[in-house]
């Protein structure tokens, strides 16, 4: 047996001042919505909330220690259940990840052949509009909207309907590996996903009319939670947290990876609207900025379908995977923001760690600070704006 | 600046002692500092104005293999602001490790130190809630360390499958 560190003996567990109208109220270990298993320690006064304290972990399933024991190939299918709502990208991260390490060796990988490439990005931004369909839709009925939600999951299906034709996969696709993808291009797959931009399009105005503009919706969100620039950053959160604080931050436009310099699109970022009351990173912002994300998604879609693709293979031929000694610690922008995988390799076939930074557990962490002093019922609108999944929180 | 930019600063500040550049130079290079000097190195990259490293990336822990005494606590940072990166290594010993605490710099080491506790055993000193965060509180060991040992039994439960 290894010598145990024994724990600290000052924890902070929540505990009522005497002689007061304070409660704790425990919420959870379920959330009636599809974020996850998460529970939250209240400390409330009435209805203020004085204290959140989240509790993780009820999803753990050592997704780290699993991939120290596994092939680079094997590890990708467990990629698909971190973040299950948005599979493509979280298979994308790791690749990438696996990739720089390989391509420092020219002579076993050169790189991903360009078709690949166009697959992936079709894959990616299809699964970014899937993913930021239900954030919209989980976050219009955790606030008590319920109607968008069956709109979101109405046009998810869609989505699911053409991944299904490209890889067979409803959710978990482990359809981006190391090197390439898995599947060609299925006969009549690029009309398919032409005729549903051509439907989905004109739908986002529709949502926009349902709830985004909604005054409701606007009251209950504006001026909510407002996480600043600087506090995103200090939290370490990303992706779209960090562009509803204003802040014009997109790895893919950035620090391109893939082929993501050849499409002209925009980075969209929260606005200040006084008159309805919205500031910069607050719970409106937040939201907003991924309807607007999927105008861009649509818009790469478009630009990519109607490219000339190039013919060739779909997957880099190479003998085995053995990325060389070293690590890497490789980014990339998924739904949820920056996807960091930090890679050790000794040279084997199989890594000696994979860390995981998960864009969720980041702006998790953020929540106490930015419930303390709200309503009870802003805790739910928070959990939503900062959009999280467990899966990839809990690892 | 590069990484080299960034040693050459932290050696003229504190010295050439222990502070050098390790990893394949086609991947990552890292710096590795002494385990005592993580928060004097770590106030200095963040209140530098030309250094700022506004992020705290990641944090990790790290276990190269079971026949080794010590381990790795791995410090990715980013200026948000100068748009640049550098990784802070730092190793402690397997028999009783602790480190500091960074987390009056980035309020985001507080959970990714607590989940260093919770699967390596690091203790942080100076932390504010330092618990365990993935794994239940009753939890014995540190499951990833390589010479982990998963308990028969917990709760009533079989653990091995």
């Amino acid at each position: 047996m290894l010598a145990q560190s024994t724990a600290p003996e000052e924890t902070r567990f929540l505990e009522l001042k005497p002689f007061s109208d304070e409660m704790i109220v425990s919420m959870g270990p379920q959330h009636p919505s599809t974020h996850g298993v998460l529970k939250l320690e209240l400390r409330l006064d009435g209805e203020v909330v004085r204290d959140a304290i989240p509790h993780i972990g009820y999803l753990h399933r050592c997704f780290e220690k699993h991939a120290e024991n596994l092939s680079y190939e094997q590890i990708v299918p467990f990629t698909d259940r971190l973040d299950y709502i948005a599979s493509m990208n979280q298979n994308w991260g790791f690749c990438l990840a696996v990739e720089e390490m390989l391509a420092t060796d020219p002579s076993k990988f050169e790189s991903v052949p360009e078709r690949a490439e166009y697959l992936r990005v079709l894959a990616g931004e299809l699964n970014r509009i899937a993913s930021h369909l239900l954030a919209f839709g989980t976050y219009g009925m955790d606030i008590g909207a319920f109607t968008p939600f069956l709109y979101a999951f109405r046009d998810r299906e869609k989505i699911l309907f053409l991944f299904e034709k490209l890889c067979g996969a409803r959710l978990t696709y482990n359809y981006i590996r190391v090197g390439g993808v898995s599947r060609d291009l299925p006969p009549g797959l690029l009309d398919d996903v032409s005729d549903f931009l051509d439907y989905f399009e004109p739908k986002i105005d529709e949502y926009n009319a349902l709830l985004t503009n909604n005054k409701i919706f606007i009251e209950r969100t504006a001026g909510v939670a407002v996480m600043d620039e600087e506090m995103t950053i200090n939290y370490g959160a990303s992706g779209p947290n960090l562009r509803g604080a204003g802040r014009k931050w997109d790895l893919r436009k950035d620090e391109p990876y893939s082929i993501y310099d050849q499409f002209d699109f925009e980075i969209p970022i929260g606005e200040e609207i006084p008159s309805l009351g919205i500031v910069l990173g607050d719970c409106w912002n937040r939201y907003m900025v991924r309807m607007d994300e999927m105008k861009e998604s649509v818009k790469i879609l478009r630009q990519l379908i109607n490219k000339e693709w190039p013919e060739g293979p779909i997957m880099a031929s190479m003998k085995a995977i053995r990325p060389p000694e070293g690590e890497v610690y490789s980014r990339s922008e998924a739904p949820r923001g920056e996807l960091g995988f930090y890679i050790i390799s000794d040279g084997s076939a199989k890594p000696v760690r994979v860390k995981v930074k998960s864009p969720c557990f980041a702006a998790l962490s953020a929540l106490s600070e930015l419930s303390r002093g709200l309503m009870l019922a802003d805790i739910i609108a928070i959990i939503g704006s900062i959009d999280i999944v467990m899966g990839e929180v809990d690892r | 600046m590069t990484t080299n930019e960034i040693l050459k600063r932290l050696q003229s500040e504190f010295g050439d002692d222990g502070i050098v550049l390790d990893g394949a130079e086609t991947l990552d290079q890292f710096v590795i500092v002494p385990s005592t000097e993580v928060v004097p190195i770590c106030e200095f990259l963040y209140h530098e104005p030309d250094l700022f490293f506004d992020s705290l990336s990641c944090l990790s822990g790290v276990d190269h293999s079971s026949d080794s005494d010590s381990m790795e606590v791995v410090y990715h940072l980013r200026s948000m602001v100068h748009i640049h990166q550098v990784i802070i290594k730092t190793i402690v010993p397997k028999e009783s490790p602790r480190l500091f605490t960074v987390e009056h710099l980035w309020k985001a080491a507080n959970w990714h130190e607590r989940e260093i506790y919770d699967l390596y055993g690091v203790v942080f000193d100076n932390h504010s809630d330092l618990r365990r965060i993935l794994l239940p509180d009753d939890w014995q060991g540190h499951p990833m360390r390589k010479d982990y040992q998963e308990p028969d039994m917990y709760r009533g439960i079989k653990v091995p499958y």
